[in-house]
Protein backbone atom coordinates (compact mmCIF):
# COMPACT_ATOMS: atom_id res chain seq x y z
CA UNK A 1 0.00 0.00 0.00
CA UNK A 2 1.49 3.37 -0.88
CA UNK A 3 0.89 5.91 1.84
CA UNK A 4 2.76 9.19 0.24
CA UNK A 5 3.87 9.51 -3.70
CA UNK A 6 5.31 12.50 -5.56
CA UNK A 7 5.29 12.67 -9.18
CA UNK A 8 7.19 15.00 -11.25
CA UNK A 9 7.58 17.47 -7.86
CA UNK A 10 8.58 20.84 -8.71
CA UNK A 11 9.25 23.35 -5.98
CA UNK A 12 10.11 26.94 -6.37
CA UNK A 13 11.01 30.18 -3.83
CA UNK A 14 10.13 33.20 -5.90
CA UNK A 15 11.60 32.56 -9.59
CA UNK A 16 14.52 30.64 -8.09
CA UNK A 17 12.82 26.85 -8.81
CA UNK A 18 14.92 24.47 -6.74
CA UNK A 19 13.07 21.49 -7.80
CA UNK A 20 12.82 19.86 -11.40
CA UNK A 21 10.89 17.02 -11.36
CA UNK A 22 11.04 14.62 -8.34
CA UNK A 23 9.43 11.46 -8.05
CA UNK A 24 9.04 8.54 -4.95
CA UNK A 25 6.82 6.55 -3.02
CA UNK A 26 6.64 5.51 0.42
CA UNK A 27 4.71 2.43 1.54
CA UNK A 28 2.68 1.88 4.60
CA UNK A 29 4.90 1.52 7.22
CA UNK A 30 7.79 2.12 5.41
CA UNK A 31 10.54 4.51 5.65
CA UNK A 32 12.75 6.32 2.56
CA UNK A 33 15.67 7.98 2.55
CA UNK A 34 16.75 10.60 0.40
CA UNK A 35 20.12 11.77 -0.18
CA UNK A 36 22.28 14.48 -1.82
CA UNK A 37 24.67 17.29 -1.41
CA UNK A 38 23.72 20.72 -0.11
CA UNK A 39 21.57 22.30 -2.05
CA UNK A 40 20.43 19.53 -4.06
CA UNK A 41 17.07 20.50 -3.07
CA UNK A 42 16.26 17.75 0.15
CA UNK A 43 15.12 20.00 2.42
CA UNK A 44 13.02 21.68 -0.30
CA UNK A 45 11.79 18.25 -1.05
CA UNK A 46 10.00 17.88 2.58
CA UNK A 47 8.66 21.22 2.73
CA UNK A 48 6.96 20.34 -0.89
CA UNK A 49 4.87 17.47 0.63
CA UNK A 50 4.28 20.21 4.01
CA UNK A 51 3.06 23.06 1.68
CA UNK A 52 5.48 25.40 2.73
CA UNK A 53 7.17 26.32 -0.82
CA UNK A 54 5.28 27.00 -4.09
CA UNK A 55 5.16 23.13 -5.47
CA UNK A 56 3.80 21.92 -9.09
CA UNK A 57 3.37 18.18 -10.04
CA UNK A 58 1.39 15.83 -7.88
CA UNK A 59 1.44 14.89 -4.25
CA UNK A 60 -0.51 11.83 -3.00
CA UNK A 61 -1.03 11.00 0.44
CA UNK A 62 -3.38 8.20 1.62
CA UNK A 63 -4.80 8.59 -1.87
CA UNK A 64 -5.71 12.09 -1.98
CA UNK A 65 -3.96 14.72 -3.91
CA UNK A 66 -2.46 17.02 -1.05
CA UNK A 67 -0.51 19.27 -3.98
CA UNK A 68 -1.04 22.75 -2.72
CA UNK A 69 -2.10 22.19 0.81
CA UNK A 70 -1.48 24.63 3.58
CA UNK A 71 0.58 23.28 6.51
CA UNK A 72 -1.92 22.79 9.24
CA UNK A 73 -4.05 20.95 6.55
CA UNK A 74 -0.86 18.64 6.05
CA UNK A 75 -0.42 17.95 9.57
CA UNK A 76 -4.03 17.35 10.19
CA UNK A 77 -4.15 14.50 7.95
CA UNK A 78 -1.41 12.93 9.68
CA UNK A 79 1.85 14.12 8.26
CA UNK A 80 4.47 15.70 11.04
CA UNK A 81 7.21 17.79 9.96
CA UNK A 82 10.49 17.88 11.95
CA UNK A 83 11.98 20.95 10.07
CA UNK A 84 15.53 21.48 9.48
CA UNK A 85 16.95 23.72 12.47
CA UNK A 86 14.44 21.62 14.93
CA UNK A 87 12.11 24.59 15.21
CA UNK A 88 11.16 23.99 18.71
CA UNK A 89 9.07 26.87 20.49
CA UNK A 90 11.84 28.59 22.52
CA UNK A 91 9.99 30.39 24.80
CA UNK A 92 7.56 27.68 25.54
CA UNK A 93 8.34 24.81 28.36
CA UNK A 94 9.05 21.23 26.91
CA UNK A 95 5.85 20.13 28.50
CA UNK A 96 3.89 22.90 26.27
CA UNK A 97 6.19 22.22 23.13
CA UNK A 98 4.96 18.60 23.57
CA UNK A 99 0.94 20.23 23.88
CA UNK A 100 1.76 21.99 21.11
CA UNK A 101 2.65 18.78 19.27
CA UNK A 102 -0.70 16.83 20.18
CA UNK A 103 -2.97 20.42 19.46
CA UNK A 104 -5.42 18.36 17.03
CA UNK A 105 -5.68 15.44 18.70
CA UNK A 106 -8.93 14.84 21.00
CA UNK A 107 -7.73 11.53 22.95
CA UNK A 108 -6.67 12.36 26.05
CA UNK A 109 -5.81 8.87 27.37
CA UNK A 110 -4.31 8.51 23.93
CA UNK A 111 -2.22 12.08 24.36
CA UNK A 112 -0.94 11.03 27.73
CA UNK A 113 -0.22 7.52 26.78
CA UNK A 114 1.93 9.19 23.55
CA UNK A 115 3.69 11.66 26.32
CA UNK A 116 4.68 8.18 28.15
CA UNK A 117 6.31 7.31 25.35
CA UNK A 118 8.28 10.26 24.02
CA UNK A 119 9.77 10.90 27.92
CA UNK A 120 10.66 7.00 27.49
CA UNK A 121 12.86 7.50 23.91
CA UNK A 122 14.18 10.68 25.58
CA UNK A 123 14.69 10.21 29.02
CA UNK A 124 16.61 13.19 28.56
CA UNK A 125 13.11 15.49 28.15
CA UNK A 126 11.93 14.23 31.14
CA UNK A 127 14.42 16.21 33.31
CA UNK A 128 13.77 19.07 31.48
CA UNK A 129 9.92 19.04 31.46
CA UNK A 130 9.83 22.43 32.87
CA UNK A 131 12.67 24.30 31.32
CA UNK A 132 11.82 26.45 28.17
CA UNK A 133 12.99 24.60 25.25
CA UNK A 134 15.49 27.56 24.71
CA UNK A 135 17.18 26.34 27.55
CA UNK A 136 18.00 22.93 25.87
CA UNK A 137 21.48 21.47 24.54
CA UNK A 138 21.17 20.81 20.82
CA UNK A 139 20.81 17.36 21.21
CA UNK A 140 17.77 17.96 23.86
CA UNK A 141 15.92 19.98 21.12
CA UNK A 142 16.65 17.61 18.62
CA UNK A 143 14.99 14.91 20.30
CA UNK A 144 12.24 17.10 21.71
CA UNK A 145 11.60 18.27 17.86
CA UNK A 146 10.99 14.99 16.84
CA UNK A 147 8.79 14.43 20.32
CA UNK A 148 6.62 16.94 19.53
CA UNK A 149 6.16 15.14 16.32
CA UNK A 150 5.24 11.94 17.87
CA UNK A 151 2.55 13.85 19.94
CA UNK A 152 0.73 14.37 16.84
CA UNK A 153 0.44 10.71 16.43
CA UNK A 154 1.41 10.63 12.97
CA UNK A 155 1.31 8.03 10.34
CA UNK A 156 4.02 9.92 8.74
CA UNK A 157 7.29 11.64 9.86
CA UNK A 158 9.49 13.80 7.38
CA UNK A 159 12.85 14.11 9.49
CA UNK A 160 14.89 16.86 8.35
CA UNK A 161 18.81 16.39 8.84
CA UNK A 162 18.02 15.28 12.67
CA UNK A 163 22.01 14.69 13.15
CA UNK A 164 22.64 18.15 12.06
CA UNK A 165 25.19 19.62 14.41
CA UNK A 166 25.31 17.23 17.06
CA UNK A 167 28.45 15.38 18.30
CA UNK A 168 28.00 11.60 16.89
CA UNK A 169 27.17 9.80 20.36
CA UNK A 170 24.33 11.92 20.33
CA UNK A 171 23.09 11.71 17.29
CA UNK A 172 23.30 7.88 17.39
CA UNK A 173 21.26 8.06 20.54
CA UNK A 174 18.55 10.49 18.43
CA UNK A 175 18.94 7.44 15.63
CA UNK A 176 18.86 4.79 17.91
CA UNK A 177 14.77 6.55 19.26
CA UNK A 178 14.01 7.02 15.50
CA UNK A 179 14.94 3.08 14.95
CA UNK A 180 12.57 2.33 18.05
CA UNK A 181 10.04 4.14 16.46
CA UNK A 182 9.82 2.90 13.35
CA UNK A 183 9.80 -0.89 14.82
CA UNK A 184 7.62 0.10 17.83
CA UNK A 185 5.05 2.26 16.47
CA UNK A 186 5.44 1.58 12.70
CA UNK A 187 5.34 4.97 11.85
CA UNK A 188 6.39 5.51 8.06
CA UNK A 189 9.56 7.79 7.51
CA UNK A 190 10.94 10.20 4.77
CA UNK A 191 14.56 10.75 6.41
CA UNK A 192 16.31 13.50 5.04
CA UNK A 193 19.60 13.24 5.70
CA UNK A 194 23.28 14.51 5.56
CA UNK A 195 24.86 11.69 7.33
CA UNK A 196 23.94 8.18 4.75
CA UNK A 197 25.49 6.13 7.45
CA UNK A 198 22.52 7.12 9.72
CA UNK A 199 19.86 6.97 6.99
CA UNK A 200 20.71 3.76 6.12
CA UNK A 201 20.22 2.77 9.05
CA UNK A 202 16.67 3.35 9.32
CA UNK A 203 15.61 3.84 6.03
CA UNK A 204 14.61 0.47 3.45
CA UNK A 205 14.69 2.63 0.39
CA UNK A 206 16.51 5.94 -1.27
CA UNK A 207 16.46 8.57 -3.55
CA UNK A 208 19.90 10.37 -4.08
CA UNK A 209 19.02 14.08 -5.38
CA UNK A 210 21.42 16.28 -7.70
CA UNK A 211 20.12 19.78 -8.56
CA UNK A 212 17.00 19.64 -7.58
CA UNK A 213 16.55 15.85 -9.47
CA UNK A 214 16.34 12.25 -8.70
CA UNK A 215 19.60 10.82 -10.00
CA UNK A 216 19.34 7.17 -8.38
CA UNK A 217 17.05 5.23 -6.59
CA UNK A 218 16.96 1.91 -4.95
CA UNK A 219 16.39 -0.09 -2.56
CA UNK A 220 19.04 0.04 0.90
CA UNK A 221 20.95 -2.51 -0.20
CA UNK A 222 21.36 -1.78 -4.10
CA UNK A 223 22.36 1.32 -3.13
CA UNK A 224 25.18 0.81 -0.74
CA UNK A 225 26.16 -1.64 -3.43
CA UNK A 226 27.16 0.79 -5.75
CA UNK A 227 30.44 3.03 -6.16
CA UNK A 228 29.27 6.41 -6.42
CA UNK A 229 27.06 6.28 -3.28
CA UNK A 230 29.79 4.64 -1.37
CA UNK A 231 32.66 6.92 -2.71
CA UNK A 232 30.36 10.19 -1.98
CA UNK A 233 28.41 9.42 0.79
CA UNK A 234 29.92 6.68 2.94
CA UNK A 235 33.02 7.69 2.92
CA UNK A 236 35.05 4.57 0.94
CA UNK B 1 -0.09 61.65 53.74
CA UNK B 2 -3.83 61.15 53.10
CA UNK B 3 -3.09 63.61 49.90
CA UNK B 4 -0.02 61.52 48.62
CA UNK B 5 -2.42 58.19 48.92
CA UNK B 6 -5.02 60.05 47.06
CA UNK B 7 -2.56 60.99 44.15
CA UNK B 8 -1.12 57.37 44.08
CA UNK B 9 -4.35 55.93 43.90
CA UNK B 10 -5.72 58.52 41.06
CA UNK B 11 -1.81 57.49 39.38
CA UNK B 12 -2.75 54.61 39.85
CA UNK B 13 -6.17 54.49 38.29
CA UNK B 14 -4.68 56.66 35.08
CA UNK B 15 -2.23 54.24 34.60
CA UNK B 16 -4.22 51.33 34.42
CA UNK B 17 -6.28 53.15 31.30
CA UNK B 18 -2.46 53.05 30.14
CA UNK B 19 -2.33 49.85 30.61
CA UNK B 20 -5.07 48.41 29.28
CA UNK B 21 -4.17 49.86 25.90
CA UNK B 22 -0.21 49.15 26.57
CA UNK B 23 -1.43 45.49 26.86
CA UNK B 24 -2.81 45.44 23.57
CA UNK B 25 0.11 46.35 21.96
CA UNK B 26 1.85 43.96 23.96
CA UNK B 27 -0.08 41.25 23.12
CA UNK B 28 0.20 42.27 18.84
CA UNK B 29 3.87 43.12 19.18
CA UNK B 30 4.22 39.37 20.78
CA UNK B 31 1.97 37.86 18.18
CA UNK B 32 3.58 39.48 14.97
CA UNK B 33 6.27 41.57 15.88
CA UNK B 34 4.81 44.66 14.85
CA UNK B 35 4.26 47.96 16.90
CA UNK B 36 0.69 48.88 16.00
CA UNK B 37 -0.57 52.20 16.07
CA UNK B 38 -3.94 51.79 14.83
CA UNK B 39 -4.38 50.35 17.90
CA UNK B 40 -5.62 54.15 19.16
CA UNK B 41 -7.77 54.23 16.11
CA UNK B 42 -9.77 50.57 16.77
CA UNK B 43 -10.30 51.99 20.32
CA UNK B 44 -11.48 55.12 19.36
CA UNK B 45 -13.70 54.13 16.71
CA UNK B 46 -15.19 51.14 19.19
CA UNK B 47 -15.94 53.63 22.26
CA UNK B 48 -18.43 55.40 19.71
CA UNK B 49 -20.01 52.37 19.13
CA UNK B 50 -20.37 52.33 23.10
CA UNK B 51 -21.69 55.21 22.84
CA UNK B 52 -24.02 55.00 19.72
CA UNK B 53 -25.48 52.21 21.87
CA UNK B 54 -26.25 54.47 24.86
CA UNK B 55 -27.16 57.23 23.02
CA UNK B 56 -29.73 54.77 21.36
CA UNK B 57 -31.09 53.80 24.64
CA UNK B 58 -29.33 50.81 25.20
CA UNK B 59 -28.42 50.38 28.75
CA UNK B 60 -24.80 51.19 29.63
CA UNK B 61 -23.73 47.40 30.36
CA UNK B 62 -24.91 46.34 27.10
CA UNK B 63 -23.77 49.19 25.14
CA UNK B 64 -20.27 48.59 26.48
CA UNK B 65 -20.49 44.94 25.37
CA UNK B 66 -22.27 45.83 22.20
CA UNK B 67 -18.89 47.97 21.40
CA UNK B 68 -16.60 45.04 22.91
CA UNK B 69 -17.88 42.80 20.36
CA UNK B 70 -17.55 45.23 17.64
CA UNK B 71 -14.28 45.76 18.78
CA UNK B 72 -13.05 42.38 18.56
CA UNK B 73 -14.53 42.23 15.15
CA UNK B 74 -12.82 45.24 13.76
CA UNK B 75 -9.51 43.90 14.71
CA UNK B 76 -9.93 40.51 13.40
CA UNK B 77 -11.37 42.28 9.89
CA UNK B 78 -8.41 44.65 9.37
CA UNK B 79 -5.97 41.82 10.75
CA UNK B 80 -7.34 39.50 8.08
CA UNK B 81 -7.49 42.50 5.28
CA UNK B 82 -5.25 45.20 5.81
CA UNK B 83 -2.58 44.54 7.82
CA UNK B 84 -2.18 40.50 6.93
CA UNK B 85 -0.26 41.70 3.29
CA UNK B 86 2.06 43.43 5.56
CA UNK B 87 3.16 41.38 8.22
CA UNK B 88 5.92 39.18 6.46
CA UNK B 89 7.44 42.10 4.96
CA UNK B 90 8.96 45.37 6.19
CA UNK B 91 8.45 46.00 9.57
CA UNK B 92 9.06 49.17 8.57
CA UNK B 93 6.30 49.39 6.24
CA UNK B 94 3.70 47.46 7.78
CA UNK B 95 4.36 50.21 11.05
CA UNK B 96 3.67 52.88 8.56
CA UNK B 97 0.62 50.99 7.39
CA UNK B 98 -0.56 50.78 11.12
CA UNK B 99 -0.20 54.65 11.35
CA UNK B 100 -1.86 55.25 8.35
CA UNK B 101 -4.93 52.64 9.97
CA UNK B 102 -4.84 55.16 12.81
CA UNK B 103 -5.45 58.37 10.93
CA UNK B 104 -8.35 56.78 8.81
CA UNK B 105 -9.97 55.47 11.71
CA UNK B 106 -10.21 58.77 13.68
CA UNK B 107 -11.03 59.92 10.28
CA UNK B 108 -14.42 57.63 9.98
CA UNK B 109 -15.27 58.46 13.88
CA UNK B 110 -15.02 61.80 12.58
CA UNK B 111 -17.19 61.42 9.31
CA UNK B 112 -19.99 59.94 11.27
CA UNK B 113 -20.08 61.53 15.12
CA UNK B 114 -18.13 64.89 14.15
CA UNK B 115 -15.23 66.42 16.39
CA UNK B 116 -17.84 68.01 19.49
CA UNK B 117 -16.79 65.67 22.27
CA UNK B 118 -19.58 63.57 23.70
CA UNK B 119 -20.32 62.54 27.20
CA UNK B 120 -20.33 59.18 28.51
CA UNK B 121 -21.26 57.95 31.81
CA UNK B 122 -18.91 56.75 33.99
CA UNK B 123 -20.20 52.89 34.63
CA UNK B 124 -18.95 53.53 38.32
CA UNK B 125 -21.04 56.06 39.29
CA UNK B 126 -19.96 59.13 40.18
CA UNK B 127 -19.40 58.53 44.29
CA UNK B 128 -16.53 59.39 46.00
CA UNK B 129 -15.37 57.63 49.19
CA UNK B 130 -13.62 58.45 52.17
CA UNK B 131 -11.47 55.74 53.57
CA UNK B 132 -9.67 56.90 56.78
CA UNK B 133 -9.29 60.16 55.38
CA UNK B 134 -8.25 59.27 51.79
CA UNK B 135 -10.88 60.65 49.23
CA UNK B 136 -11.05 57.97 46.33
CA UNK B 137 -14.00 57.82 43.32
CA UNK B 138 -15.21 55.02 42.78
CA UNK B 139 -14.24 55.24 38.93
CA UNK B 140 -10.16 55.41 40.05
CA UNK B 141 -10.90 52.27 42.34
CA UNK B 142 -13.27 50.68 39.34
CA UNK B 143 -10.55 51.33 36.76
CA UNK B 144 -7.95 49.47 38.46
CA UNK B 145 -9.97 46.76 39.60
CA UNK B 146 -10.92 46.29 35.75
CA UNK B 147 -7.44 46.16 35.18
CA UNK B 148 -6.32 44.01 37.62
CA UNK B 149 -9.44 41.40 36.33
CA UNK B 150 -8.21 42.08 32.14
CA UNK B 151 -4.79 41.08 33.45
CA UNK B 152 -6.11 37.93 35.98
CA UNK B 153 -8.08 36.73 32.71
CA UNK B 154 -5.15 37.54 30.31
CA UNK B 155 -3.14 34.93 32.06
CA UNK B 156 -6.00 32.39 32.62
CA UNK B 157 -6.08 32.65 29.13
CA UNK B 158 -2.43 32.50 27.75
CA UNK B 159 -1.58 29.88 30.76
CA UNK B 160 -4.57 27.82 31.20
CA UNK B 161 -6.50 27.03 28.02
CA UNK B 162 -5.44 25.40 24.83
CA UNK B 163 -5.97 28.81 22.85
CA UNK B 164 -3.87 30.41 25.08
CA UNK B 165 -1.18 27.99 24.42
CA UNK B 166 -1.97 27.81 20.48
CA UNK B 167 -1.63 31.98 20.86
CA UNK B 168 1.62 31.73 22.46
CA UNK B 169 3.21 28.67 19.51
CA UNK B 170 2.03 31.22 17.10
CA UNK B 171 3.68 34.48 18.84
CA UNK B 172 6.71 32.15 19.41
CA UNK B 173 7.32 30.42 15.96
CA UNK B 174 4.26 30.60 13.00
CA UNK B 175 5.80 28.09 10.67
CA UNK B 176 6.78 25.47 13.10
CA UNK B 177 3.13 26.20 14.82
CA UNK B 178 1.32 25.05 11.39
CA UNK B 179 3.85 22.31 11.25
CA UNK B 180 1.32 21.00 14.26
CA UNK B 181 -1.61 22.00 12.72
CA UNK B 182 -2.37 25.12 14.24
CA UNK B 183 -4.32 27.57 12.35
CA UNK B 184 -1.45 30.28 12.36
CA UNK B 185 -4.32 32.89 10.65
CA UNK B 186 -7.23 32.45 12.71
CA UNK B 187 -5.20 32.76 15.65
CA UNK B 188 -3.49 35.74 14.11
CA UNK B 189 -7.20 37.25 13.40
CA UNK B 190 -7.86 36.13 16.96
CA UNK B 191 -5.06 38.03 18.50
CA UNK B 192 -5.76 41.14 16.86
CA UNK B 193 -9.57 41.08 18.03
CA UNK B 194 -8.35 40.27 21.91
CA UNK B 195 -6.25 43.35 21.44
CA UNK B 196 -8.62 45.51 20.08
CA UNK B 197 -11.43 44.57 22.80
CA UNK B 198 -7.88 45.46 25.52
CA UNK B 199 -8.41 48.57 23.24
CA UNK B 200 -12.26 49.50 23.72
CA UNK B 201 -11.99 48.70 27.77
CA UNK B 202 -9.31 51.31 27.55
CA UNK B 203 -11.38 53.84 25.82
CA UNK B 204 -14.46 53.14 27.43
CA UNK B 205 -12.56 53.83 30.92
CA UNK B 206 -11.36 56.90 29.91
CA UNK B 207 -14.40 58.29 28.56
CA UNK B 208 -15.98 59.73 31.04
CA UNK B 209 -12.88 61.74 31.86
CA UNK B 210 -11.76 63.20 28.52
CA UNK B 211 -15.37 62.47 26.62
CA UNK B 212 -15.91 60.94 23.51
CA UNK B 213 -14.14 62.62 20.23
CA UNK B 214 -11.76 60.87 17.23
CA UNK B 215 -8.74 62.33 19.78
CA UNK B 216 -9.83 61.54 22.63
CA UNK B 217 -6.89 58.78 22.78
CA UNK B 218 -3.99 60.30 21.38
CA UNK B 219 -2.35 61.25 24.47
CA UNK B 220 -2.79 57.65 25.96
CA UNK B 221 -2.13 55.64 23.41
CA UNK B 222 1.70 57.92 23.65
CA UNK B 223 2.11 56.94 27.03
CA UNK B 224 0.72 52.93 26.21
CA UNK B 225 3.44 52.78 24.16
CA UNK B 226 5.83 54.71 26.53
CA UNK B 227 4.55 51.71 29.13
CA UNK B 228 4.78 49.16 26.26
CA UNK B 229 8.70 49.64 25.54
CA UNK B 230 9.51 50.46 28.99
CA UNK B 231 7.79 47.52 30.33
CA UNK B 232 9.60 45.73 27.60
CA UNK B 233 7.40 45.34 24.62
CA UNK B 234 6.96 41.45 25.34
CA UNK B 235 6.22 41.70 28.50
CA UNK B 236 2.45 41.99 29.60
CA UNK B 237 3.04 42.25 33.36
CA UNK B 238 6.09 44.46 32.73
CA UNK B 239 3.12 46.59 30.38
CA UNK B 240 1.19 46.87 33.49
CA UNK B 241 3.69 47.78 36.09
CA UNK B 242 5.14 50.19 33.58
CA UNK B 243 1.76 51.98 32.81
CA UNK B 244 0.75 51.88 36.96
CA UNK B 245 4.68 53.46 37.31
CA UNK B 246 4.05 55.94 34.48
CA UNK B 247 0.33 56.85 35.93
CA UNK B 248 1.78 57.40 39.42
CA UNK B 249 4.81 59.41 38.00
CA UNK B 250 3.07 61.82 36.35
CA UNK B 251 0.22 62.69 39.35
CA UNK B 252 3.28 62.93 42.30
CA UNK B 253 5.03 65.38 39.67
CA UNK B 254 2.78 67.51 38.94
CA UNK B 255 1.54 67.91 42.25
CA UNK B 256 4.84 68.00 44.20
CA UNK B 257 7.58 69.64 41.47
CA UNK B 258 6.68 73.03 41.87
CA UNK B 259 8.03 74.14 38.26
CA UNK B 260 6.35 71.05 36.90
CA UNK B 261 2.78 71.43 37.27
CA UNK B 262 -0.12 70.25 34.95
CA UNK B 263 1.09 71.57 31.98
CA UNK B 264 4.64 69.55 32.14
CA UNK B 265 3.39 66.61 33.92
CA UNK B 266 2.70 64.96 30.53
CA UNK B 267 6.52 65.01 29.88
CA UNK B 268 7.94 63.58 33.37
CA UNK B 269 7.35 60.09 32.43
CA UNK B 270 8.71 60.82 29.35
CA UNK B 271 12.21 61.60 30.94
CA UNK B 272 11.74 58.86 33.55
CA UNK B 273 11.86 56.45 30.54
CA UNK B 274 14.42 57.81 28.59
CA UNK B 275 16.64 57.45 31.69
CA UNK B 276 15.58 53.65 32.55
CA UNK B 277 15.90 53.06 28.64
CA UNK B 278 19.41 54.04 28.77
CA UNK B 279 20.41 52.13 31.67
CA UNK B 280 17.88 49.52 30.61
CA UNK B 281 17.33 49.18 26.98
CA UNK B 282 15.78 45.97 27.19
CA UNK B 283 13.30 47.75 29.00
CA UNK B 284 12.31 46.83 32.80
CA UNK B 285 10.99 43.23 32.11
CA UNK B 286 12.15 42.60 28.23
CA UNK B 287 14.78 40.05 27.85
CA UNK B 288 17.61 40.74 26.55
CA UNK B 289 17.71 39.76 23.28
CA UNK B 290 20.81 37.03 22.60
CA UNK B 291 22.58 36.68 19.47
CA UNK B 292 24.25 33.96 18.97
CA UNK B 293 26.32 34.00 15.93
Amino acid sequence: MTLLELEDVTASYGHAQVLHGISFRVGENAAAGILGANGAGKTTTLRAISGMVATGGKITYDGRDITGYRPDKVAALGIAHVPEGRGTLGDLSVRDNLRVGAYLRKDRKGVAADLDLCLDLFPNLRERIGSNASALSGGEQQMLAIARAIMAKPRLILLDEASLGLAPSTAQRVYQAIRRLRSEQGVAMVVVEQNAMLAFSVVDHAIVLETGKTSLSGSRDELMGLDEVRRAYLGG
Amino acid sequence: MEYFIQLVIEGLATGSIYGALALAIVLVNRATGLINFAQGGMAVLSTFVAYALFDAGAPLALAILGAIVFAFALGAVLERVIVRPFERGDPDTAVVVTIGLFVLLGGVAAFFFGYEPRQFPSFFGLETLNIAGVFVSLRSIGTIVVLALVVVLLQVLFRGTKLGLAMRAVADNPVSASLSGLPVSWLLMIGWGLASVLGVIAGVLVAPQLFVSPGMLDFVLVYALAAAILGGLDSPQGAVIAAWFIGVIENLAGAYIDIVGNDLKIAVPFVVMIIILIVRPQGLFGRKVVVRV
